[in-house]
């Protein structure tokens, strides 16, 4: 208590110094706690909309099917097992049938994957309601990348070419019947959506499919030579990401943290040097060497306590308002191939704060003790005397 | 009196109109005429694209439609590549890497430098005749050339185009254009043969123009510059050893 007591004297007694110390650390405090919480806040609403948008509770895989090689799409496609077209009719899969093919938008050619889904579906957000029969036309659903890659706008007419399972070409103009607006680019970029029968008609595949996505409440039976994926294996790379930018950011905020321990560290040094007669003094009165090490253990701990003080303070009402409001992301962002929303709103819990004060206080107080370790040493008669280098 | 009448009238009839030729009889003798035991040529292709046109030269030794070896000459970014095809295999050498690559899949859908050709383009090589169904669908002027017009059907069914139209010169036996079309309908690409020369007794098409007809842009022109037919070709130039020689 009489440490703790001290170390609020000296502190509020060192005046700009003090000032500047705990005004340092407390940025650093604001600054991790924002970090993290922008990147919890994107690993939240990316997971979501993955799952929403794309995956589902999971997907059921053709046994040759690879998302990440094109190639492996030309012999990823068999009819239904039985069992799995009986959850197919109950609503807790639907089928997906994709396939390579050139797009030409105004005469140039761009390559697309044609994916054809149920109208009717109910599990990904996508609006395939949208696909519905419109005219003896093919109408097509695209992403907002796509349009803007291609140029294209509802109703606008858009010529394809592909070939089917013989490998003879075919091509057909299809109606862009509607434009969505999702975060998730995995299932927009380079894509055309079909209705599903109309895909199985176009490529001589009827009743295939490539993949298929669960709906919440699937349980996965043996659905053999087809593979069920779950959520923690399809999102993996999106997890690898959140990993690494953690990784990436932790430098950034390490840096800062370590400039304002530095500062206390600094601090400390000069105290012990400049209060050599203090430290005599107390030894003098009976304290033991340690309980003075202690006492300026605890003054540099305060400078933490302080500073999260001070960030609570200045820092609550910030990070409230952009939990609110959202922090924007660049335009550019949209292309990168990973889910990232036009806004990311950042998600401050419990455990991120309590785990960031803690840093904080242990850092500082481990700072603090290093130099004062060396009050353990001192002779106090040369202490009373001012007479250590 | 009057059965001599009929057959003098039935004899000039047939002499006056005399009847085309069948429709496969017409595409053998385009096999035929165009077609050796082997062949040698220099060539350029002029790759005309949206910022300018290049120029691609090659010389290329064939055997029948089974074997071709080619190596490009000019410009210097491709100059020393090589490409051997082998009955239905390919394989690309590139000297900036000094790797072999089989060209097999999804590969042999894309173009060949840059052009309107595709690899697989250059893999067919089973006669016409024997995937598709043939028949005259009129004659017509092609550069102040009569031409028959065929149409070809696919019979079987793996093959890239289910429809092909083809301009024959009726003296010459030589296609003077040609297009294919989509299982649909949709033209998708168009070839024009011109320069017409006889060569060693035979009559052939020196520049070939290929049109993506779903694409922008004025096509690939493939310009014969030295044709020699029944060459002595040595056996180990169709060997994957030659490509890195």
């Amino acid at each position: 208590m009489l440490a703790i007591k001290l170390a609020f004297k000296n502190i509020l007694g060192a005046g700009f110094r003090t000032i500047l110390n705990i005004s340092v650390l407390s940025f650093a405090f604001v600054v991790i706690i924002f970090y993290n919480g922008v990147l919890e806040g994107w690993n939240q609403q990316a997971r979501r909309d993955t799952i929403e948008w794309e995956i589902g509770q999971g997907q059921l895989w053709h046994p040759d099917y690879d998302p990440l090689d094109f190639f492996s799409y030309q012999d990823a496609h068999a009819p239904l097992p039985e069992a799995v077209q009986a959850e197919v009719a109950a609503g807790q899969l639907t089928p997906i049938l994709l396939t390579q093919a050139s797009a030409f938008p105004q005469g140039r050619m761009q390559g697309v994957i044609l994916k054809g889904i149920d109208p009717k579906q109910p599990i990904l957000k996508i609006p395939t309601a949208l696909l519905a029969d419109q005219d003896g036309q093919t109408p097509a659903l695209i992403g907002k990348r796509m349009a803007h890659a291609i140029k294209a706008k509802e109703g606008d007419q858009l010529l394809v070419r592909w070939r089917d399972k013989n490998g003879t070409f075919d091509a057909l103009e299809v109606t862009i019947s509607g434009i969505f607006d999702s975060n998730v680019p995995t299932i927009d970029a380079g894509q055309i959506w079909l209705p599903l029968e109309r895909l199985q008609q176009m490529l001589s595949m009827p009743g295939e499919a490539t993949y298929l996505v669960a709906r919440e409440g699937f349980v996965p039976a043996n659905a053999a030579p087809w593979v069920f994926k779950g959520q923690d294996f399809l999102l993996a790379d999106l997890d690898t990401i959140i990993q690494s930018k953690k990784g990436a950011s932790g430098i950034m905020y390490g840096l800062l943290l370590i400039i304002a321990l530095l500062a206390i560290f600094d601090t400390q040094v000069l105290s012990i040097f400049r209060r050599q007669k203090e430290i005599g003094t107390y030894i003098a009165l009976g304290m033991t060497r340690w309980q003075v090490v202690g006492i300026f253990t605890v003054e540099g701990a305060t400078y933490s306590i302080l500073a999260i003080l001070l960030g609570a303070l200045y820092g609550t009402p910030l990070l409230w308002y952009l939990a609110k409001v959202g922090w924007a992301m660049p335009s550019a962002s949209q292309d990168m191939g990973i889910s990232i929303a036009e806004k990311i709103y950042p998600v401050f819990g419990f455990g991120l704060i309590l785990g960031t004060i803690l840093l904080v206080v242990l850092s500082a107080t481990v700072v603090s003790f290093l130099p004062a370790r060396k009050i353990a040493k001192i002779n106090p008669t040369d202490a009373l005397k001012g007479k250590i280098q | 009196m009057k059965n001599i009448t009929i057959l003098i009238f039935s004899t000039l009839f047939l002499f006056a109109f005399k009847a085309p030729p069948d429709a496969n009889e017409i595409l053998k003798k385009v096999e035929e005429n165009m077609s050796s035991d082997n062949r040698v040529f220099e060539s350029e292709m002029i790759i005309h694209g949206r910022r300018g046109s290049r120029t691609i030269t090659a010389k290329t030794y064939s055997v029948g439609d089974k074997q071709s070896f080619t190596e490009y000459l000019s410009p210097a970014r491709e100059a020393g590549t090589k490409m051997l095809k082998l009955e239905n295999q390919l394989w690309i050498y590139s000297p900036s890497t000094d790797r072999t690559i089989q060209i097999s899949g999804h590969l042999l859908r894309q173009s060949v430098m840059g052009s309107d050709l595709s690899y697989e383009d250059m893999m067919d090589d089973r006669k016409l005749t024997d995937v598709y169904s043939a028949k005259i669908v009129g004659e017509e002027v092609l550069d102040e050339r009569k031409t028959y017009v065929l149409e070809l059907t696919a019979k079987v069914e793996d093959v890239a185009y289910y429809r092909r139209k083809m301009w024959i010169d009726t003296e010459r036996y030589v296609p003077l254009k040609e297009e294919l079309y989509a299982k649909s309908g949709q033209l998708l690409k168009r070839t024009t043969l011109s320069n017409v020369q006889k060569i060693e007794g035979r009559w052939f098409p020196l520049t070939v123009v290929f049109k993506d007809m779903l694409k922008q842009g004025d096509g690939t022109e493939f310009r014969m510059t030295k044709v020699q037919f029944n060459q002595d070709i040595p056996e180990y130039l169709f060997t994957k050893a030659a490509l890195k020689q």
